[in-house]
């Protein structure tokens, strides 16, 4: 009976219509001591599939806890982007300030240019005021 | 993800990559770096990884790919493939197996299985996973997988039964 059962599963088995429960129950057969002799010739196909299932992966993976560089990329182009902007501000207000001290200085010189030849008419005001009091002094 | 925590979702399949990437590739060497690959790739992956819904396919899924494309590439041309043939009787399977002749029979016939039928035998009858999930995994339709199956158990069993008949006789 058992045996005729195992047959017909057999017979499905190559027909790949079996069911996983039905090749455990095969692959039990298989691996007890008393099989029929006209199906021993299957022993080693099914004990090689259990066997084959032991095999391990025993290497050890090195798995490095990963250091996240992108983010410490991000934290370096930051604090590069604030100094940047900071000095790069600080050079701005240097050259603006420069810019005005010149234009100012030129400013005053055009005044001081001015002012000098204002001074100058002056000079010939007092030479006329001198003269004058000498005529008055002479009357 | 920390890592004791991509571990303990890694842990239980991490033997079944493993021994997809041996059935592919035949060398111990050349399936553990296989794995270690993908494991790796898995942990550059893990912030993503609640997305997937099932991580054990997805990673088959990549072992499959991984093992083909590296069967393809150069570094595993026809030197490699040699070079395997010779130490692939790996040491420790070599002297667990070594009463059981047959075993080793076993493995020579797997290996001269086609790839498609190498990869449906190994996760039908090793890891024993369902028909709908080989499909997802090998990106096949049923009939094919059934097909496939079935031819692949033929094969291994006429080659048993020359070696069976030859033995005896």
């Amino acid at each position: 009976m058992e045996l005729d059962n195992i047959e017909k599963l057999l017979e499905k088995y190559f027909e790949g219509t079996t069911t996983v429960a039905e090749e455990k129950t095969l692959g039990a057969y298989f691996s007890q001591e008393s099989v029929a002799t006209h199906l021993e010739q299957y022993i080693p196909m099914f004990n090689y599939f259990s066997i084959a299932k032991e095999e391990r992966y025993t290497k050890q993976v090195p798995l490095k806890p990963r250091v996240n560089y992108y983010k410490w990329l991000s934290v370096a182009a930051a604090v590069v982007l604030t100094f940047g902007i900071y000095f790069g501000n600080r050079y701005q207000e240097r050259k603006q300030a420069e810019y005005a001290y010149n234009e100012t200085k030129k400013a005053f010189e055009l005044l001081a240019e001015n002012f000098g030849r204002g001074t100058e008419k002056v000079a010939y005001l007092q030479e006329f005021e001198a003269t004058k009091q000498k005529i008055y002094n002479n009357n | 993800m920390k890592q004791a925590e991509f571990l303990n979702v890694v842990m239980p399949f991490k033997d079944k990559l493993y021994r997809l990437a041996k059935r592919l590739l035949v060398s111990k060497e050349e399936a553990e770096d296989a794995t270690q690959e993908i494991l790796l790739k898995l942990w550059s992956k893990n912030e993503s990884m609640g997305e997937y819904n099932n991580v054990e396919a997805f990673a088959m899924t990549m072992t499959k790919n991984f093992c083909l494309d590296r069967l393809k590439s150069k570094q595993a041309s026809n030197l490699k493939l040699v070079h395997s043939n010779y130490t692939d009787e790996n040491v420790s399977l070599q002297r667990q197996l070594e009463a059981e002749d047959s075993i080793q029979w076993m493995e020579r016939i797997m290996k001269e299985l086609p790839e498609q039928q190498k990869m449906v035998l190994q996760l039908r009858d090793v890891e024993q996973y369902e028909f709908e999930e080989i499909c997802e995994l090998l990106d096949m339709k049923p009939t094919a997988v059934r097909v496939t199956l079935s031819r692949a158990r033929k094969a291994v069993r006429d080659e048993l039964l020359k070696k069976h008949s030859y033995g005896i006789g």
